[in-house]
């Protein structure tokens, strides 16, 4: 009976181990798996296709030229690998300059028809129609149903603008340099900060020192990610407008300031215990050979443990790549890409953060922003992963 | 430049910078709790927001933000605790331990955004839970697992094999080992990692975005299927949408004294709790 109850408990432990893993397994699958649709999904808006004259032998238009081609950016079919031909960019309203309000029929039956006349008559055009009134099987004309968003839009687009007609623009290019901006710097301004501070804890800070110092640090950790961005928001934005006379003080510094002082608790206490942890001999022959304690500190302490100040740098890059409601509150949100440390950026969390409540489930708005979620993802797991190889190190030294 | 010299000017800097870092935390919490600690009053806690959010209280949001604490609690208390139990007492050197371990280390790093955009692919859409409650602290928890897995097989681990051994050395069974010898070790450090997590769920924003929180909802919830509001994404709303961010300022710092009032205790008295016990243990 004993062992009966032993083997059920067990196995009841085990399945919740298993439970464990398979939830981990299954954000990754539902991330990939929403957002999977987007490179099957139309370059164009829901609803509408794109068509050309049947001698046209383009396939294939990015979203980024769609957008060009209507503001009249690219004028020409040899641009982007077509024949030598002014392109005509036609909306389906356009056709009413063409006949005459009654030659379309009472309840406007004849509209697919006369589309079909204007785009087969003319061969540089390119018309932007919606799906009802699409001329099928007209003679002349080449609907463009395969022009998919490829990973090129996607990847290296310059733009993201979701609400953009005809072609809603899907470029994570700003938003990547956005994120990657804002946590790069925030780094470099909490690095220095957090060493010093680091060494002071496991160096020089003496017990009664060290009793307010580290309970400060664990506070710092504490407070919720929204806090620091309304402390952002109301102190620091309007500080850093006048400071450096800015029309808006919501800028990619702003941000990083804030993402510095939250990623400073992570830095301190990875580095101080990779700091501690050298062994009392290496700092004593230093100190027998004359050393100062400062010499010792930086010839022996920090050397000793670099790997584990890699780390924790490392993990405070993370730290503040995933934040999301700092990025939200305080960087501006313009899906630009940065040129300078005080102009707005937006990050991808942020981007997930403002658009999902309005994109419809399902859409292609939607897919792009779990698309994000992986990129971001992935992002964030290749620096954990980093650093857990880094820390190893560290111990295999210990050892 | 003397080595004494130079030693003396790098430690004022690390002087310099401690005190630093400590001004920032004091700039913080000082500027919070002096332009909140007026707004602070009965009816702010226990009344409902009203003209637009600009007067009234956030008693919704506080009982919202206790309702995720504990529906979170409940899905990642149980699950994380025993399969920390599973991997720390059943298979502590395994590969199947190893791989768990990674995942739940991989699943800490992962950011909270994501865990929203997972909630509401899966309990939100998938699930058809719609906004709720219920979706809000399955999302809440999941954040929550890794971070009560970690501490719990922390304490865990802190419990001398010498116990355990000496367990099995009077005849008792794994299972009453862990019973009687581990887990009454273990446990006031299980307890602070547990409320460690609280304190973490308790300020989260991002999960909860699309997974539970409204943007106004006077009424308190009935059933786990209801929307509520909740403090942090109060304290988000008021502070960046509306049209009169100015007046809404003084609920803002409101907002934000309790929350942080909130976190600062949970955080509080899990080290509280952490220094009683091991006292008490120290004093065996």
């Amino acid at each position: 009976m004993r062992k009966l109850v032993e083997k059920i408990v067990e196995k009841i432990l085990a399945i919740s181990g298993a439970m464990t893993t398979i939830v981990i397994m299954l954000v990754v699958i539902f991330l990939f798996k929403e957002g999977f649709g987007l490179f099957n999904s139309p370059v164009i808006e829901k609803g509408y296709a794109l068509c050309v004259n049947e001698v046209n032998p383009v396939e294939h238009i990015g979203s980024a030229a769609i957008k060009k081609i209507y503001n009249q950016h690219i004028e020409n079919w040899s641009e982007i690998g077509g024949l030598n031909e002014k392109i005509i960019p036609f909306r389906y309203d356009d056709v009413f300059q063409h006949y005459k309000e009654e030659e379309f029929g009472e309840n406007y039956e004849k509209l697919p028809e006369k589309l079909g006349e204007v785009i087969a008559g003319s061969p540089g055009i390119l018309a932007f129609i919606p799906e009802e009134y699409l001329p099928k099987n007209v003679k002349g004309v080449k609907i463009l149903d395969g022009n998919t968003i490829n990973p090129n839009d996607f990847f290296l687009g310059v733009e993201w603008i979701p609400t953009s007609t005809p072609a809603p623009q899907f470029g994570v290019l700003p938003l990547i340099l956005g994120t990657l901006w804002v946590s790069l710097v925030a780094i470099l301004i909490a690095t220095p900060l957090g060493m010093g501070v680091a060494i002071y804890l496991s160096e020089l800070a003496q017990g009664k020192v060290r009793d307010i110092l580290k309970p400060a640090i664990e506070l710092l950790a504490g407070i919720p990610s929204v806090v620091y961005g309304f402390f952002g928001l109301v102190v620091l934005v309007p500080l850093v407008q006048k400071t450096f006379s800015l029309s808006v003080g919501e800028t990619a510094f702003t941000g990083s300031v804030i993402l510095a002082i939250m990623a400073l608790p992570t830095i301190i206490t990875v580095a101080e215990d990779a700091m501690r942890s050298t062994p009392r001999a290496m700092r004593e022959a230093s100190l027998a050979l004359g050393a100062t304690h400062w010499q010792t500190i930086y010839k022996v302490v920090i050397p000793y443990a670099a790997s584990g100040i890699s780390a924790a740098v490392v993990l405070g890059i993370g730290r503040a790549i995933g934040e999301t409601m700092v990025a939200l509150m305080v960087t501006g949100n313009a899906a630009i890409i940065p040129k300078t440390l005080f102009s707005p950026v937006r990050t991808i969390p942020a981007t997930i953060a403002a658009e999902l409540g309005e994109a419809p489930h399902g859409g292609v708005h939607y897919q792009a922003l779990f698309v994000l979620g992986c990129v971001l993802f992935l992002i964030t797991l290749v620096i954990s992963i980093t650093a857990e190889l880094i820390s190893k190190r560290q111990h295999n030294k210990g050892l | 430049m003397s080595k004494k010299l130079s030693q003396q000017i790098a430690f004022w800097i690390f002087r310099i910078l401690g005190v630093f870092v400590v001004g920032i935390l004091l700039w913080i919490l000082g500027f919070i709790i002096y332009n909140g600690i007026g707004v602070i009053s009965f009816e702010f806690i226990f009344d409902a927001p009203r003209d637009g959010m600009l007067k009234g209280g956030i008693f919704p949001a506080i009982v919202g933000t206790f309702c995720l604490i504990v529906g979170s609690m409940i899905v990642a208390f149980p699950l994380g605790v025993m399969s920390a139990i599973y991997t720390n007492e059943y298979v502590r050197d395994g590969k199947i331990s190893k791989f768990i371990r990674m995942m739940t280390n991989n699943l800490g790093s992962i950011p909270s955004i994501i865990f929203g955009l997972f909630g509401m692919a899966l309990f939100v859409n998938t699930m058809s839970w719609g906004d709720s409650i219920l979706a809000g602290s399955f999302t809440l928890g999941l954040l929550a697992l890794p971070l009560v897995i970690r501490t719990t097989e922390e304490a865990l681990r802190t419990v001398p094999d010498s116990l355990r051994v000496g367990s099995y050395a009077l005849g008792a069974s794994k299972l009453q080992t862990i019973r009687y010898v581990t887990l009454p070790a273990a446990f006031p450090n299980i307890v602070t990692g547990l409320i460690l997590s609280v304190g973490r769920v308790s300020g989260e924003t991002a999960p909860i975005l699309f997974t539970v929180a409204a943007y106004f909802l006077p009424k308190l919830p009935s059933s786990v299927f209801d929307q509520v509001m909740a403090l942090p994404y109060h304290l988000y709303v008021i502070s960046t949408s509306g049209t009169n961010l100015e007046a809404a300022r003084p609920m803002a710092y409101g907002t934000a004294l309790v929350l942080i009032t909130l976190v600062l205790i949970i955080n509080f008295s899990a080290s509280l709790i952490r220094k009683h016990f091991s006292k008490k243990l120290g004093g065996h």
